[in-house]
């Protein structure tokens, strides 16, 4: 590191921090999904990766339609495409829950299994529907720019964008967890089955809305992942092992366990990635959240409910 | 011995393991060529870790989805033997510096790291593949079993593993051989492993030694350590409160998967001339559980058959039907998860087998009603499994 002065590092610091910010966002969209269908039911996603895809070939579909048929609304249509990929995902993690989580239940390392052969179908569907090749999405002019507070620093319009997209999905979220009468009836569930189907909740319609608002979710994140890389039918699967190590590292069920070390993992990688390459990075952060979790099996923010 | 040997063969499982051994050492030599021959022992290599799995999964309830870690530390290590062995010196010696392996050079590297020195040593390298595995998967199994991380913690965690594991591998190309993996792998011993003849012999070995791995497999789980681990998967905290240190019997499962596993890989690497880290990554990994899935995670016979059929139908569909396999592959182990979680055994167990028995009694005195697998006990007290 002495080849860099203080001011270098300062600027360093910025750059790297807020590329961080951006992986932080993408990854903490993706996780929240997850940690609500695992909170929830205890059930493994695996192609959650997949339905980000969804989300971010959404937007992309979307914004061809747009750009072939109202050119005048490209300024606009990335407003579109968020609510659309939520709704394509959503209604795809419901149709899924109906085939087959719901006969899954009480079998966690089976549903992991299933959801994985889904993911293989998914990718391959993908593939057959839009080629192999990555596809990338043509951004409205202002999502374009990037915002420059010193001539060092250079930080892109769309990470910002994406931020404060999270930030109003996270709230929503947390809205919806915590204040709404769904949200009652998830805690609900999640804290006791049987004593919330005797009060009248119908657990099942429970299970299934949280798994498809979570998959939503993913939809939302795919929407984010197409304003800062492109997407190919794979794209999902290098995100979904990081994703989960989040919601582990998190302690699973907790929403504010699941920000604070989607914020520790996505800055650590970015910032060490900058000193001993993206791979090297990788390792040294996955390597340190499997021996904190070694440490503290339950994660960052322990749900302390009995079960 | 002889008690021990009357438990393998008296009472269960001989008539499916004989039927295995007169497939795998006498039906299929004498219908295929060499070459098909070698890729059933490629098959057979990966059978290995399908059969590690349904000890760990099947019957210890120790899901991993990073079996392709050991079985590439055990290809790896045998890779590693062939490569310093195929690069002496004088077929080197166009190399700026001779007498290391060719991927090292180009990589500027001009001298043999310190941890490829003890594979010069056969010896070393056997040790290697029998211990390096089950040492590994010994430090895993200890820092999670014992803090009590388990389920599906423990499968993502084990994939998080492979991952680094690949990254590592891919990323320090200089010392081992990165993406393209080691190659070009010729002689052991002088031995050269590419003749017919050699993979003949590799054939056999491998055959031989994974129905080694399946009597192991039988033996372990018919003494009382095997009724432990059932009761543990079923039930872990009423053996817990008995008395038992639950961690210390599912790390043991862990490590003889994991050295099943890693003497897959080394047969592997034998039988194929080459290992890389596409052998052994997140996708192959969750693999060898579909291996195990579809042969029955019940059955340590049907886990061979499962990574026969599975990969013999990978062969058939991706060359016929590229885009194909992926729906089936993922289909097929929808379907297996959903209808039928015991596989193919399981299957067997329930439909065909009341009806070979049925037609055996016919020729037969009653009193040997013969039970092929160990399945059919197990089968139903699993039904009630959480």
């Amino acid at each position: 590191m002495g080849d860099f002065s203080a001011q270098d590092l300062m600027a360093i610091g910025a750059m790297q921090g807020f590329a961080g910010l951006s992986f932080f966002s993408v990854l903490l969209l993706m996780a929240l999904g997850l940690a609500i269908i695992y909170g929830q039911m205890r059930v493994i996603n695996m192609a959650h990766g997949e339905f980000m895809v969804i989300g971010a070939y959404t937007t992309y579909m979307l914004s061809g339609l747009v750009s072939s048929h109202a050119p005048w609304a490209m300024e606009f249509y990335i407003f579109l495409a968020i609510p659309a990929s939520f709704l394509t995902a959503f209604l795809f993690g419901l149709f899924i829950e109906m085939v087959m989580i719901r006969h899954l239940y009480h079998r966690p390392l089976d549903t992991l299994l299933a959801t994985w052969g889904l993911a293989l179908i998914m990718q391959q569907i993908f593939r057959s529907t839009f080629g192999a090749r990555e596809v990338s999405v043509s951004l409205p002019d202002w999502l374009q720019g990037s915002w420059r507070p010193t001539p060092m620093i250079d930080i892109p319009i769309s990470g910002l964008s994406i931020m404060v997209l999270t930030l109003f999905v996270t709230v929503g979220v947390l809205w919806f967890m915590y204040r709404s009468r769904w949200g009652l009836r998830v805690r609900c569930t999640m804290a006791s089955r049987e004593m919330s189907g005797a009060v009248g909740i119908n657990t099942k319609w429970v299970d299934r809305i949280t798994f498809a608002v979570g998959c939503g979710i993913a939809g939302i994140a795919g929407a984010a992942f197409t304003t800062i890389s492109s997407t190919g039918p794979t794209s999902g699967t290098l995100y979904i092992v990081d994703t989960f190590l989040v919601v582990v590292f998190g302690g699973a069920g907790s929403i504010m366990g699941t920000v604070a070390s989607s914020f520790v993992i996505a800055q650590g990688q970015s910032l060490l990635e900058f000193f001993i390459g993206s791979s090297m990075a990788k390792v040294a952060t996955l390597l340190t959240i499997i021996v904190i979790l070694m440490i503290r099996p339950q994660g960052l923010f322990a749900s302390k409910v009995r079960r | 011995m002889n008690n021990l040997l009357s438990m393998i063969l008296g009472k269960r499982g001989l008539g499916g393991v004989l039927i295995l051994a007169a497939l795998i050492l006498v039906v299929l030599p004498a219908l295929m060529g060499i070459d098909e021959l070698n890729l059933a022992g490629r098959y057979l290599s990966f059978a290995f870790v399908a059969v590690g799995l349904v000890m760990a999964w099947g019957y210890g309830g120790v899901l991993s989805l990073g079996q392709g870690i050991f079985f590439g530390i055990g290809g790896y290590a045998m890779a590693m033997f062939l490569k310093l062995e195929a690069s002496d010196p004088e077929s080197t010696s166009i190399q700026t510096t001779p007498g290391i392996p060719d991927f090292m050079d180009w990589n500027q590297i001009t001298a043999l790291p310190w941890f490829w020195e003890p594979f010069n040593s056969l010896v070393f390298t056997l040790f290697a593949i029998l211990t390096l595995p089950a040492l590994f998967a010994w430090i895993i199994g200890t820092a999670m079993f014992k803090r009590r991380v388990s389920g599906v913690y423990f499968a993502i965690i084990t994939q998080a593993i492979v991952v680094i594991l690949t990254i590592l591998i891919i990323g320090q190309q200089g010392l081992t051989g990165g993406v393209n993996g080691i190659t070009d792998l010729r002689t052991l011993k002088g031995w050269d492993i590419r003749t017919d003849e050699a993979l003949f012999i590799l054939y056999y070995v491998n055959a031989v030694l994974l129905i080694g791995a399946v009597l192991l497999g039988m033996w372990i789980l018919s003494t009382k350590y095997g009724r432990i681990l059932i009761a543990m998967r079923d039930r872990e905290d009423r053996v817990r409160f008995s008395g038992y240190d639950v961690a210390n019997f599912k790390v043991f499962v862990f490590c003889v998967a994991a050295l099943m596993s890693g003497i897959g890989g080394a047969m592997f690497t034998l039988q194929v001339g080459f290992m890389s880290p596409s052998i052994i990554g997140i996708v192959p990994s969750i693999e060898f559980v579909i291996f195990a899935a579809v042969g029955g995670r019940l059955s340590l016979l049907g886990a061979v058959y499962g990574a026969l059929l599975v990969s013999y139908a990978r062969t058939m569909v991706a060359e016929a039907y590229p885009q194909l396999w992926l729906f089936v592959i993922g289909g097929v182990f929808i379907a297996v998860v959903m209808f039928a979680p015991y596989g193919l055994a399981g299957l067997y167990n329930k439909y065909l087998q009341p009806r070979v028995d049925g037609f055996m009694s016919r020729f037969r005195k009653p009193e040997a009603p013969v039970s092929k697998t160990l399945d059919a006990p197990t089968t139903e007290s699993t039904e009630v499994q959480r």
